[in-house]
This record gives C-alpha cells, sequence and structure tokens, in this order.
C-alpha cells in the first residue's frame, strides 16, 4: 500500500530524512518513534503529497506523491501534529466543509458526517465551536477530518500528544478498530504506545531509520535486561557493592542521592529479593519500582548494538518529556 | 462543489463571522457618505454663487463636478481599506497550521488562491453595490447621466480587484496580518506614485513604462467614461499577475 525507497529531503544544507526507505501492507499499521526533529513529521509530509523530497521515491495506494499529488491526496487521511482546525467554526461547519474539501458527494455528506461525530463521540459538541473546546475534544475533531472521507490510508502525526491517559487510550482503541480496514501510519516518541497499536515498528534517529522490526522481536531484541529502582531512607556507602552480591543482579547505578538502578538479568523479577535484602539490612526501603523501557534505552541499546559504543554508564529510566 | 466553490464559501462565511467585514464595510460606507455629502454641498454652493453672480443658473455638469471627485477619493479610501479586507487570507492559514488541511487535500494551489480571491472579491463588490446608494438617492433631484458613473464603478471594481491582488500576494509572503497589511499598503503606494514618477522622466522610455504602470492614469479614463481595450487589460493583467505570483510564493513554500 505505501512504499518509500531511498527517500532523502534536504532543507538548504540542514539533512531531515536520508536514505529512508520501508513499505507498509495493507491493513497494516506502522508505528514510526523517534525523539522530536528525528524526521517523522518531513517522511510523513512527503507521504501526503505535499512536500516534495528531494531524492527517492514515495508511492501510495500505488500513486506517486511527486507525480500524481491529486490521487494521493484523495486517498489518505492526514493528521498533522497540530490538528488544522478553524477555531471559529463550529465542529459541525468544520466537518462538513472538511468533506467538501475532500470531494465527499453533497448526497452522501451528511451521513458521512453523523457517522464521524458517532464515532468519535462528538455528538454532544457538533454545535459549539472549536475555539472552546479542550484538547481532547480538539484531538477527536482532527481524528474526524482525517477520517471523514473513509480514507483507505491514514497518516497520524503524534496523535496522542497532549491528551490525558483516558483519551490516550481512547485514541489508541479506535486505531485498533481501524486497522485492517485501513492502512495506518502514525509516529509517536513514546515506546508503549508503538507496542500497543502497530503491528510493526520504524525507529527513525537523526534522519535515518535505526531498526525496523516487527514489534515481538523488537522487544526481544531490547529487552535484554530489566531494571529495577530502589529509594533507600539510610543507604550504607557500600550499598552497591552489597547489591551487586545478590544472584542475578548484574550491575548498580546511582541515581540520585538515594536512589539506585539495578539492573538484571532477563526474566528474572528480583524486586521480591531486594526488599527483602534491603528491610534486613533496616536500610529504610522507601520505593522499589520495575522501570519500563523508555525511548532513551532504545536508543542506547541501538546505538550500543550497531555502533559497539559502550554506553553502559549511562542512566536509563528518565522518561521522554513531553512537549 | 467545486473546490474553488468550496474555499471561496468558506472564506465568504469567514468574513461575516469575524467582525473584519462589518467593520470594513461600515467604514467605508461612513466615509463614503460623507464625501457624498461634502461633494454635492460643494456643488450646490457654487451654484448659489453663480446664480447671485450672474443672474440665472447656469448648466452645471454634475457627473464633473460631485461624481468624479467622488470617486477619485474613494480611490484613495479604497487604498486604505482594500489591504484590511486581504491581509488574513494566507497569514492567517499559515499561523493556525490550517493550510496544511488544504495543501493535503485533493484540491490545487490555483484552486485555493482562486477561491480566497473572489471570496474577497465578492465582498469587495457587495461593498461597492451598497455604496451606490448615493447616486441613487441623487438620481429624483438632479439631472445626471449614468453612463459615466457605470464606467466609474467599473474602474473601481478593476482597480479594487487590482489591490486585492496585490494584497493576496503579500499575505502568502508572511504568516503575520499586520506584516500582510503594511506591505500591501507599501506596494500600493509605490504603485500610485507610479503616475507622478513617469511625469518626470516623462521624455524617456522609462517615463512611458512608468506611466502605463500607475492604476491611477487607467482609472481616471474610465472616471472620464472612457472605456479603452488597453485600461481594460491593464486592470485584468495585473488582477492575474499578482494572483500567478501568489500562487508561485504558495506553491514555493511548499518546499520549506
Amino acid at each position: 500500500m505505501i512504499q518509500v525507497e531511498h527517500l532523502t529531503k534536504h532543507y538548504g544544507p540542514k539533512i531531515a530524512i536520508e536514505d529512508v526507505s520501508f513499505s507498509v501492507e495493507k491493513g497494516e499499521v506502522l508505528a514510526f518513534l523517534g525523539p522530536n526533529g528525528a524526521g517523522k513529521t518531513t517522511t510523513m509530509r512527503i507521504l501526503t503529497a505535499s512536500l516534495p523530497a528531494t531524492s527517492g521515491t514515495a508511492r501510495v495506494a500505488g500513486y506517486d506523491c511527486f507525480d500524481r499529488p491529486r490521487d494521493v491526496k484523495r486517498v489518505i487521511g492526514y493528521l498533522p501534529e497540530i490538528p488544522p482546525l478553524y477555531s471559529e467554526m463550529t465542529v459541525t461547519e468544520y466537518l462538513t466543509f472538511v468533506g467538501r474539501l475532500k470531494s465527499i458527494q453533497p448526497d452522501r455528506l451528511p451521513a458521512a458526517l453523523d457517522q464521524m461525530l458517532e464515532r468519535l463521540s462528538l455528538g454532544e459538541v457538533r454545535g459549539r465551536l472549536i475555539a472552546n473546546l479542550s484538547r481532547g475534544f480538539k484531538q477527536r475533531v482532527g481524528l474526524a477530518q482525517a477520517l471523514i472521507h473513509d480514507p483507505p490510508v491514514l497518516i497520524l502525526d503524534e496523535p496522542t500528544v497532549g491528551l490525558d491517559p483516558k483519551q490516550i487510550i481512547e485514541i489508541r482503541q479506535l486505531i485498533k478498530e481501524l486497522a485492517g480496514s485501513h492502512t495506518i501510519i502514525l509516529s509517536t516518541h513514546i515506546l508503549p504506545e508503538a507496542t500497543a497499536v502497530a503491528q510493526r515498528v520504524v525507529i527513525i534517529h537523526e534522519g535515518r531509520i535505526v531498526a525496523e522490526d516487527s514489534q515481538d522481536q523488537l522487544s526481544a531484541r531490547l529487552r535484554r535486561s530489566e531494571k529495577v529502582s530502589l529509594t533507600l531512607k539510610q543507604p550504607p556507602l557500600d550499598v552497591s557493592d552489597r547489591l551487586l552480591t545478590l544472584p542475578g543482579v548484574l550491575s548498580v547505578h546511582q541515581e540520585g542521592t538515594a536512589t539506585f538502578l539495578v539492573e538484571t538479568e532477563l526474566g528474572h523479577d528480583l524486586r521480591e529479593d531486594l526488599a527483602r535484602f534491603a528491610v534486613r539490612n533496616e536500610w529504610g526501603l522507601l520505593e522499589l519500582k520495575l522501570v519500563s523501557m523508555t525511548l532513551e534505552d532504545v536508543f542506547l541499546h541501538l546505538t550500543q548494538h550497531e555502533e559497539g559504543i559502550d554506553t553502559a554508564g549511562v542512566s536509563a529510566g528518565a522518561p521522554e518529556p513531553q512537549p | 462543489m467545486s473546490p474553488v466553490g468550496v474555499i471561496l464559501r468558506k472564506e465568504l462565511r469567514s468574513y461575516f463571522v469575524s467582525p473584519i467585514a462589518y467593520v470594513v464595510i461600515s467604514v467605508f460606507l461612513l466615509l463614503i457618505g460623507l464625501l457624498s455629502f461634502l461633494a454635492v454641498a460643494t456643488a450646490s454652493n457654487r451654484s448659489l454663487q453663480m446664480l447671485r453672480g450672474q443672474g440665472n443658473l447656469p448648466e452645471l455638469n454634475l457627473n464633473e463636478i460631485v461624481f468624479r471627485p467622488i470617486f477619485y477619493n474613494m480611490a484613495v479610501i479604497l487604498l486604505l481599506v482594500v489591504p484590511i479586507l486581504t491581509m488574513r487570507l494566507f497569514a492567517e492559514e499559515k499561523k493556525l497550521k490550517t493550510m496544511e488541511l488544504l495543501m493535503t487535500s485533493p484540491v490545487t494551489v490555483t484552486d485555493i488562491v482562486t477561491g480566497k480571491f473572489f471570496a474577497a472579491f465578492t465582498v469587495y463588490a457587495g461593498m461597492l453595490a451598497l455604496s451606490a446608494v448615493g447616486p441613487l438617492a441623487l438620481a429624483p433631484f438632479a439631472e445626471f447621466r449614468w453612463e459615466p458613473i457605470l464606467t466609474a464603478y467599473l474602474g473601481t471594481l478593476l482597480m479594487g480587484g487590482l489591490f486585492l491582488s496585490a494584497g493576496l500576494l503579500a499575505s502568502s509572503l508572511t504568516e503575520n496580518q499586520i506584516i500582510a497589511v503594511i506591505l500591501s499598503f507599501g506596494a500600493l503606494l509605490v504603485l500610485w506614485l507610479f503616475g507622478w514618477a513617469g511625469q518626470v522622466f516623462a521624455d524617456s522610455l522609462l517615463g512611458k513604462v512608468l506611466s502605463y504602470l500607475s492604476p491611477l492614469d487607467h482609472f481616471e479614463h474610465l472616471v472620464k467614461g472612457l472605456v479603452e481595450t488597453s485600461d481594460l487589460v491593464f486592470f485584468l493583467g495585473g488582477i492575474v499577475f499578482g494572483l500567478f505570483l501568489t500562487h508561485r510564493v504558495v506553491e514555493s513554500q511548499r518546499w520549506r
């Protein structure tokens, strides 16, 4: 459904993406994972046929994005990072305008509109001005805008940014429902999101694809150890050495004044042992938790793997800041 | 509905949802009303003086002493008012990132530029039509010829179109509406001075070119009742050229 070959885009001397190739099958969900500025948006904008590439080709539903932009635009629904909303319109007015813009037949427009309002639970705000909607509703109107002409291909740029957890779950649920009947590319900088909705993940960093894999393989590849964060009230000076004596502990890094990151072998959940050990030694156990993989870890692991750089001493576990 | 129609309708709606169109039209009509009153009052003073001096009422050409000054002054008002109608057309879309919606929809840049231009032109034409209340109100009490007034309106319509086209270009260059409006003022005032500059270099080719490029000269012909092909070609060509440049600007912004 989507074929991208050796795509390169330069903005003047700045290279946004370089030699990006991947393909997406019909009905598949592909997640683009990468930090801000990695080239996710650039790639997506090229796929929407609104931004020409410097070199390389991109084809959507068999149409070349450069030669047949109008055909490409007809088969895609695009949600940019900032939803393109006219704040002085009501939800109904806005979606009617988008429907006409996407050349939906006038007799089919009311049905398409009603379907969108229902599918995205926008019924209660249909008559309200978009300016007065909450962030979550605005995002849903943005999604409705991308979906109203029922395009076979959906391109969603960070669809869950700035939403609260309940809304994030709703949007992910919706994406899962759309999968199968739609081919979807979405971008995110949050690993759990990529693994939650996508069958395949492409990791992009500084304009290049650093990994492309199915979700299972990627997780397996990344998870060579597990990490536990441990906070103590009165840690002794030699706490690292003493923790290392526990079987299964690979390394210990000091995170804060009294927080330690304990790396353990895969498949060994040492939380119980660690708790018992800390209590027995009367270190004043305050907190003990499993640290999940973040994007930073992914990059560290990948760069370590691909380039052989030793990144063992770098701390992990800091969540990616939300913009 | 055609893509141009969709854009046109959306822009028209947006003019009347925001206060812009109401404010611009009200201020314009207020000024034209004041202007018409002053022109008529001046004419009646003059005829009174003549009556006293000569003892009989001479034939006065109202087209010349009332309507011509009104149209010349209207042109100056339009110079200040028209850029306000066009300033937000592209600047706001870029600022609010809604341009991405248009650029990723199955419509061409030509559709977008044409739709926006004709939306502004419709508002402008409506505004001009309302100003026709002046001559209509005067018609029962005064004798004048309608033909020169209609050609003057044609000239005003065409010159306004040219201003709108320049304003649209200015709006496409920036995402700041204030900058767009100031750019249009600047460009239109420079255009305004071309006639004068043409007189300064009257003997040279440059002078002839500048004179031809002065919208005011072409406008004057139409206000005097002269409909010449060269004037119509000038205005229509200018409008198309402005829209063409706007198209190039919008198209080039895709690449960045």
